[in-house]
């Protein structure tokens, strides 16, 4: 098997904030993240598949295909756009660095043809990110 | 749902390449220019990821202002800015790279809000070092 890597970028906003708490609770655990107003970040996205090698192709996946499928499900959803305000999985879930990989994971899960995918990793920031692997 | 996080930190510092059990020769054979007898230094980025449940309250897997002050005093108050030979984790060790990742990951076994999986250490931009204790580290 080989693992293919594709890089995507997009550009958001976001605040973390949980209902459920006082506004001190929400200050005391997210700090300046809680900052109503919100803020933003470029988040890297990296989306690796793992797929054997199509002999006459010598493809893993078409590329251009799986760069028009994070297009599709991910970069035109989540760029320029408020998580928490704009994207529906975020109605509901802080959208911190792990809980967008999930759901990336989730928007791509089954719609890469002939590829399995292995690991989503989102970058925040160059020094912070997550992964994510599925239920394993 | 188990996620990982990875954060990366920062430190300049300075060592040496040399081991009493070989001598002077053997030491410039082995070691070449990181032999030399002034030492020299590197900007290292030490990458630590840790993993577990995402917390569905707060979204996280643990609260980054606790891994950044863990690293801020375990790590980049312990060793920005020094000599590694001088340290007493490098009295009986050699300062290189692989040893210098094997400690920081057992310092960062102390970190109990979320498991380590996993050290890497970047010397320079060409070069860099992974330790995961008894698992592989190629598994990511």
């Amino acid at each position: 098997m080989i693992l293919l890597t594709r890089k995507a970028e997009f550009s958001s906003a976001h605040f973390y904030w949980n209902d459920a708490w006082s506004a001190e609770e929400n200050q005391r655990v997210f700090g300046k993240c809680a900052n109503r107003n919100g803020h933003g970040h470029n988040y890297t996205l990296e989306v690796t598949v793992g797929g054997e090698v199509d002999p006459v192709s010598g493809f893993v996946v078409d590329l251009k295909q799986l760069k028009e499928i994070l297009e599709r499900e991910v970069v035109s959803v989540y760029d320029h756009r408020h998580l928490n305000l704009e994207v529906p999985e975020f109605a509901n879930s802080i959208p911190t660095t792990e809980n967008i990989a999930i759901a990336i994971w989730q928007r791509l899960e089954g719609k890469i043809p002939n590829a399995k995918l292995h690991r989503v990793r989102v970058y925040e920031m160059p020094d912070l990110f997550a992964d994510y692997y599925g239920e394993r | 749902m188990k996620a990982h996080l990875s954060r990366r930190y920062h430190f300049p510092a300075s060592h040496r390449l040399n081991t009493e059990a070989y001598n002077a020769e053997q030491n410039r054979e082995v070691f070449g220019k990181c032999n030399h007898p002034h030492g020299h230094g590197h900007n290292y980025t030490v990458q630590i990821t840790v993993s577990g449940n995402v917390d569905p309250e707060t979204g996280m897997v643990c609260n980054l202002a606790e891994l950044d002050a863990f690293a801020q005093t375990n790590l980049i108050d312990r060793f920005d800015h020094t000599n590694l030979n001088t340290l007493d984790c490098f009295r009986e060790l050699v300062s290189t790279t692989e040893n210098l990742t094997i400690e920081i990951y057992r310092i960062f076994q102390d970190f109990t809000a979320a498991h380590l999986e996993r050290v890497h250490v970047e010397e320079t931009s060409n070069n860099s070092f992974d330790y995961a204790g008894n698992t592989d580290p190629s598994f990511i």
